[in-house]
């Protein structure tokens, strides 16, 4: 028997983390762990919580109005509900992604120094060498090198997604959270954006949301299936897909429903 | 049949609207074309340049070109900051339910109706017998200096008239910014007010831009709230100090029209005068939509 490999450590673990909407429970009594340097998919029907578990990770959530969770997420074994945690601090150790990408209207080099300026960095050429490495780790940097100065509303799709992630990149995140990157995008700049994900693994750890089976199948290590707000089942994805013990995972990954 | 009365309603239907909408044009098209027809031939460098002569009957323009000028710049300067401030409390900061914000905007919606002769007795009541006398006394002058009419409180009175201008199209520019992008920016660690000084205040720019534009037009043609807040029949010297009278183009043009003792030696002034004030008006305006423009083009071009 080969010797089993160190288990990774837990990066962040959610513990019977509910979260509601007004009175409308959007997920319940969840307790999951994100594997550091591990891509973890989080996949499940529309409206199944998925999306809403990885925005409570940054506590994006606290910006709804009505939102209220009970139970809690570690980031490195601290609460990230502790009242003398800065949330600014965490969304800056924990970056997003978003569904569709959200440039700002400002020029490249703008939209990826944007984390930069706002945490107080105003060294220009350490801006400028941290902006160059945004965009080469967003493998962006080759196609936009000689126009930084326009502006990012210029690119293409998958290109403004790409500078999406090299923003978040950028301030140099712990965590990478990923709300269905490729939905929006052409199979070609989903396999771009794939292959990223593939590379930044060894530096981050990555969660990321996806509605597409493949996809989740080919990027991530470890898959959890949710539905209607709960935790399904969590774990290896090749397990979750080949051999799954829930019959409703077993459903839901062969296509009878969602 | 039915076929053919349904042709019939649609044709009626658009030459109506054809015509509603070409009246409009034909209004604003007589109107220029009898101003410039009665005073085209009478502006020239010096009816702009120089002070009224002869009783009103002959000379320029110039105090009350300068009166209006000066009043309008400052009324943006006065209302353009509190009106920005007070929106960009109602829709960023207020809880969107909140019993503050909602009696701050009945109270804008209620401000908006009030004709502007009111405007005018308010700004004599509350800037210059009520405030104006209270700094008089407070500072010690024996005679009215604060307590008179003067161009501050005429422009400050303006200001109050155009707030509801400046606040509702500031909150309609700041609710034009993509929540998209006040994610995106919470998202990388900035805070709230990081998020208003660098992404939304800098993208609701076109939109409180064109809020003084619509301020400064319907500032500087309003004659009624500077009636008795400021504006002097005749003052040949232009306005020195903030408490200082001054002369306006719209009450000039009221002057001349009806105080005039020979109404035919003054109708070429009148006309004339009538024009410098719609083509200041339309000057400022495109400078204003100007600005408007470029801040636009260089914000989607991102410099």
């Amino acid at each position: 028997m080969p010797p089993t490999p160190a288990t990774p450590r837990n990066k962040m673990e959610s513990r019977d983390l509910t979260l509601r909407y007004g009175s409308k429970v959007a997920i319940k009594q969840v307790s999951l762990a994100i594997p550091e340097h591990k891509v973890t998919a989080l996949i499940g029907p529309s409206g199944c919580g998925k999306s809403t578990f990885l925005r409570s990770l940054n506590r994006m959530n606290d910006l709804i109005a009505g939102a209220n969770h009970e139970g809690t997420v570690f980031l490195d074994g601290r609460s990230i509900h502790d009242r003398t945690l800065d949330v600014v601090d965490l969304r800056r150790r924990v970056g997003m992604v978003f569904q569709k990408s959200n440039p700002f209207p400002k020029s490249i080099f703008e939209n990826v120094a944007y984390g930069l300026r706002v945490g107080g960095l105003k060294d220009k050429a350490k801006l400028a060498a941290r902006v160059e490495k945004s965009l080469r780790g967003a493998a962006l940097w080759d196609e936009v090198k000689d126009r930084l100065d326009e502006s990012a509303l210029g690119l293409s799709g998958g290109q403004q997604q790409r500078l999406c992630i090299a923003r978040a990149l950028a301030v140099e995140p712990e965590v990478l959270l990923m709300d269905e990157p490729a939905s929006a995008l052409d199979p070609i700049a989903t396999a771009k954006i794939e292959e990223l994900i593939h590379e930044l693994k060894a530096t981050y750890t990555i969660a990321i949301v996806t509605h597409n089976m493949q996809q989740a199948a080919r990027v991530s290590d470890r898959t959890a299936f949710f539905y209607m707000g709960e935790l399904v089942e969590c774990g290896p994805t090749e397990r979750i897909f080949t051999n799954p013990q829930e019959k409703r995972t077993e459903d839901y990954v062969t296509g009878k429903f969602g | 049949m039915k076929h053919a009365t349904r042709r019939v309603v649609g044709l009626s239907l658009v030459s109506l609207t054809g015509l509603a909408a070409f009246v409009i044009v034909a209004m604003l098209a007589l109107i220029l074309l009898d101003v410039v027809k009665g005073g085209a031939s009478h502006i020239s460098w010096k009816f702009l340049t120089e002070s009224p002569t002869d009783g009103m009957m002959g000379g320029g323009i110039f105090p009350a070109l300068f009166g209006t000028a000066a009043l309008t710049l400052l009324m943006t300067l006065a209302v353009m900051p509190v009106g920005v401030l007070t929106a960009v409390y109602l829709h960023e900061y207020a809880p969107p339910d909140g019993k503050l914000a909602r009696a701050v905007r009945v109270a804008v919606a209620n401000l908006a109706g009030v004709p502007s002769i009111v405007f005018g007795l308010f700004g004599l009541g509350f800037f210059i017998l009520f405030v104006g006398k209270g700094l008089d006394r407070a500072l010690g002058y024996e005679e009215l200096h604060w307590a008179q009419p003067g161009i501050l409180w005429a422009s400050l009175t303006l200001a109050v008239l155009t707030l509801p201008v400046v606040i509702v199209s500031t909150e309609e520019a700041l609710r034009a910014v993509p929540l998209d992008h006040r994610t995106a920016s919470l998202a990388l660690g900035a805070t709230q007010s990081q998020t208003l000084a660098r992404v939304v205040l800098p993208g609701a720019l076109p939109g409180i831009l064109t809020g003084a534009v619509l301020a400064i037009s319907r500032g500087a043609g309003e004659v009624a709230p500077i009636l008795f807040t400021g504006a002097a029949y005749f003052l040949p010297d232009l306005p020195s100090s903030l408490n200082s009278q001054f002369m306006h183009l719209g009450y000039h043009t009221y002057v001349l029209a009806t105080q005039s003792p020979d109404v035919e030696a003054t109708r070429p002034l009148l006309y004339a005068t009538v024009m410098v004030l719609l083509l200041l008006t339309f000057a400022l305006n495109l400078v204003a939509v100007l600005i408007r423009t470029r801040t636009r083009r260089k914000a989607a071009s991102g410099h």
